[in-house]
C-alpha cells in the first residue's frame, strides 16, 4: 500500500462520513418541532392556518421529506447550502464570513492547550513530587472540572471588569484604524480571554495525559539505553522520551477536537465572538433551517479535517504506522 | 600481566527500601584487563546488574548510592566523579548492552540515527560522517545490506539483529570496557552463539575488556576468562573460569554448576535429571549481616558460618572463595 492509496481511501471514508452527516442532520432538523413559518407568523403577530400553509408552500416546506432531502443534497453537491430565511443572504456567504473567526479561536485554543499542556506535563513528570508538579495537578483539576462558560465569565469579571486589561466582547475595535499589524494586534488582544477560557479544560486534559505518558515512557528500556549512551538530560527527555510519549496525547487531541469546536459555541456566546457559534445560536432561535444545516455541515467538515490531521500527525511521529511502498 | 583497565575496590552500594537501607553490593572487589572477559555470575537479585549500573553511574536516583569503595577506570575514580564527566564516559569509554533487545532500542528513531547519535555526542562527528560510520558499524556487526538497513526502524528487525545494533551502539566509540548484561538471555540458542562469536571477534579487534553478566554457565565457559560468582551482594568465589568450573570450592558455586543439565549425561542417584539448590535467596533485609548469607541453604554450614562473615580464602593464584569450609576442605 503506497501513500497515495492510503490517502485516497481516507478521503473516500471522509466523503462517505460527510454524506451520512448531511442526511442525519437534515433528518434531525426535519423531526424537530417548529419551522420558519412559525417564526414568521410570530413576527407578524399571529397567522391563521391558511397563511401558514401559504408560507410553507412558498418555502417549499410542504413537499414530501424525501423530495426535500434529495433537493437539499443536490444543492449541496453544487456547493449551494441554500438561502438564509433570517439573514436573507446565501448561507455559504454567511458561513464563510464567520468561519475564519471560529477557526482562529478553535485552532489557537487547541494549539495553546497542546503546547502548554505538554510542556507542563513533561515538567511535572520529571519532578513528580515537586511543589510545582502539585500546583500543576491542582490547576488541571480546576480546569478539568470548571465548565467553559463559567471560566469565561470569571475571566471576564477578573480581567475585564475589575482589572480592565482586556476588552469585554467582540473581535475587533471598530473605532481603530491603522495598518495590518495594528489590527492583528487588536484581534490578538480581543482573543486572549476567549482562548484562555476555551483552552483551560483541554490544557488540563493534555497536561495530565502528558504527565502520565511521560512517567511511563521514562521508565522504559530505551530511555536507559539513551542514558547509557551518555546523552544529556535534555536529549534523553525531549528527543527520546517525548516523541514516544506524545502519541496518546495526539490521539486525545484528535478525539477532543470536536469538543473544542462545540466548546467554541459557548465561548463565542459568552464573549460575543462573531463566529459560527453565535451564528448557530441566533439561527436556532430563528428556526433558520438552512443556516443551521450549513453550520452543522461546516462543523463536521472541520472535525473531519481535524481527524485527518491527527492521523497525519500520528504517522509523522510513529514510523510503525508508516508503510513502505 | 597487563594493567587493569577497570578496578573495583571494596565497592559497597546501598539501596533504600521501605524497611531501611540494604547493601545490595557488599564489599566487592575485582579487576578487568584489556582484551579479557570477566563474567559476573549469580541468581537474580544477587547484585550483578546493580554492579553494572554502579559502574555506569546509573544507579536509580534517590534510591541507590555508592557508600564505600572506588571504581577506577585507569586512574580516575568513577565513584566520585562529576555527573557531567560521567556522561562523557558513558557510551564513550564504557559501553553497555542490555538484556532486552526488543525494547532497548527507541521505536521511533531509525537504527542509523540511534547509532550515529552516540558518535555525534562523543566523537564530535558531523551528521554525515556519523551516518556513514553507522553503516560501517552495521557491517561490522554483520547486518547484511547495511547501507539499506541503516534507515530501518527497530520494528523492522529481528531480535538478533536488534541486539547486533545494540552492540554497534555500545562499541561505536571503541570503549575501553563493554558491559554486557545478559546479552543473549532473550534470544534463540542459535542466535546466542552468533552473538557470542561476534562479541569475541570484536573484542579481538578492539581490545575492549568485557564484563559479561549472566546466569548461564554455558555462556561463561564460552566467553569468559575470569569469573566471579556472586551471592546476596557478595563475592562468593572468584578465579579463572577453568579453575572455578573444574574445582569449585564454594558450596554455592558447586550448586550452580550442578544445576546445569547435561545432554547425554547418565542420570542416576548422584546426578538426577535436574538438580536444584534448596531454599531461596535471602531477602534484602538480611543483606549485610555478619554471617555467611548462604549458610541457611548450605549442607556444610556450622555455627561458625552463622556467626561470622567469611573472608575470601585464597586457594591458588587468583582463585579464592569466601567460605569457612573452603579452607578446611582443601
Amino acid at each position: 500500500m503506497n501513500h497515495l492509496g492510503t490517502f485516497l481511501i481516507r478521503m473516500g471514508n471522509a466523503a462517505v462520513l460527510l454524506g451520512s452527516v448531511l442526511v442525519l442532520n437534515f433528518l434531525l432538523i426535519h423531526m424537530a418541532p417548529g419551522d420558519v413559518a412559525d417564526t414568521i407568523a410570530q413576527s407578524m403577530g399571529g397567522a391563521d392556518a391558511e397563511v401558514m400553509a401559504q408560507i410553507r408552500a412558498e418555502y417549499r416546506l410542504d413537499d414530501p421529506f424525501l423530495v426535500q432531502l434529495t433537493r437539499y443534497i443536490g444543492n449541496v453537491l453544487r456547493f449551494d447550502l441554500g438561502h438564509s430565511y433570517f439573514y436573507n443572504e446565501p448561507v455559504t456567504d454567511l458561513i464563510l464570513r464567520r468561519l475564519p473567526a471560529t477557526l482562529l479561536l478553535v485552532v489557537t485554543a487547541q494549539v495553546l492547550a497542546l503546547l502548554v499542556g505538554i510542556i507542563l506535563g513533561v515538567y511535572s513528570s520529571r519532578n513528580p513530587r515537586g511543589i510545582f508538579s502539585h500546583l500543576i495537578t491542582a490547576l488541571s483539576l480546576f480546569g478539568f472540572s470548571a465548565p467553559v462558560f463559567w471560566t469565561g465569565l470569571l475571566l471576564l469579571i477578573a480581567l475585564s471588569l475589575r482589572l480592565p486589561l482586556f476588552p469585554v466582547a467582540g473581535m475587533v475595535d471598530p473605532t481603530l484604524d491603522g495598518g495590518v499589524w495594528v489590527r492583528a494586534l487588536d484581534i490578538a488582544h480581543h482573543m486572549v480571554l476567549p482562548v484562555l477560557a476555551l483552552s483551560s479544560i483541554f490544557l488540563a486534559l493534555y497536561s495530565r495525559l502528558s504527565r502520565a505518558s511521560m512517567m511511563e515512557v521514562l521508565e522504559s528500556d530505551y530511555i536507559r539505553t539513551a542514558e547509557a549512551k551518555g546523552l544529556g538530560n535534555t536529549k534523553v527527555v525531549y528527543k527520546h522520551a517525548l516523541k514516544n510519549a506524545v502519541s496518546p496525547v495526539i490521539t486525545l487531541a484528535g478525539l477532543q477536537f470536536s469538543a473544542v469546536v462545540s466548546g467554541a459555541v459557548v465561548v463565542e456566546t459568552v464573549f460575543s465572538w462573531p463566529g459560527l457559534g453565535t451564528l448557530a445560536f441566533e439561527a436556532i432561535l430563528a428556526r433558520d433551517t438552512p443556516t443551521i444545516l450549513g453550520i452543522l455541515f461546516f462543523s463536521s467538515l472541520v472535525v473531519i479535517v481535524g481527524n485527518l490531521l491527527t492521523d497525519a500527525a500520528h504517522r509523522l511521529v510513529d514510523p510503525r504506522l508508516r508503510r513502505r511502498g | 600481566m597487563t594493567d587493569p583497565v577497570l578496578r573495583i575496590e571494596n565497592l559497597t552500594v546501598e539501596i533504600r527500601t521501605r524497611t531501611g537501607v540494604a547493601p545490595v553490593i557488599d564489599d566487592l572487589s575485582f579487576r578487568v584487563d584489556t582484551g579479557r572477559t570477566l563474567a559476573l555470575v549469580g541468581e537474580s537479585g544477587c547484585g550483578k546488574s546493580m554492579t553494572a549500573l554502579a559502574i555506569m553511574g546509573l544507579l536509580p536516583r534517590g534510591i541507590g548510592r555508592i557508600v564505600r569503595g572506588s571504581i577506577l577506570l585507569g586512574a580516575e575514580d568513577l565513584a566520585t566523579t562529576s555527573p557531567a564527566r560521567m556522561r562523557s564516559i558513558r557510551g564513550n569509554e564504557i559501553g553497555m548492552i542490555f538484556q532486552e533487545p526488543m525494547t532497548s532500542l527507541n521505536p521511533v528513531y531509525s537504527v542509523g540515527e540511534q547509532i550515529s547519535e552516540v558518535l555525534r555526542a562523543h566523537q564530535g562527528m558531523g551528521r554525515k560522517a556519523a551516518w556513514s560510520m553507522a553503516i560501517e558499524l552495521l557491517d561490522a556487526v554483520h547486518i547484511p545490506n547495511p547501507s539499506l538497513r541503516v534507515s530501518d526502524y527497530p520494528f523492522q528487525m529481528s531480535g538478533g539483529q536488534r541486539q547486533r545494533v545494540m552492540i554497534a551502539i555500545a562499541l561505536a566509540c571503541r570503549p575501553r570496557v563493554l558491559i554486557a548484561d545478559e546479552p543473549t538471555t532473550a534470544l534463540d540458542v542459535t542466535v546466542q552463539a552468533q552473538i557470542f562469536d561476534l562479541l569475541k571477534d570484536l573484542q579481538r579487534d578492539t581490545g575492549t575488556a568485557i564484563i559479561l553478566i549472566t546466569h548461564d554457565m554455558g555462556a561463561v565457559t564460552e566467553m569468559a576468562d575470569e569469573m566471579i560468582v556472586m551471592y546476596a551482594g557478595r563475592m562468593a568465589e572468584a578465579g579463572p573460569v577453568e579453575a572455578v568450573i573444574s574445582r569449585p570450592r564454594h558450596p554455592y558455586t558447586r550448586g550452580l554448576i550442578s544445576c546445569v543439565p547435561h545432554l547425554g549425561a547418565i542420570v542416576d542417584d548422584d546426578r538426577p535429571l535436574l538438580t536444584e539448590i534448596p531454599g531461596i535467596v535471602p531477602g534484602l533485609g538480611q543483606f549485610g549481616q555478619d554471617r555467611c548469607l548462604f549458610a541457611s541453604r548450605c549442607e556444610l554450614s556450622d555455627s561458625h558460618c552463622r556467626s561470622a562473615r567469611p573472608a575470601a580464602y585464597a586457594i591458588t593464584d587468583g582463585h579464592s572463595a569466601a567460605c569457612w569450609q573452603a579452607g578446611g576442605a582443601a
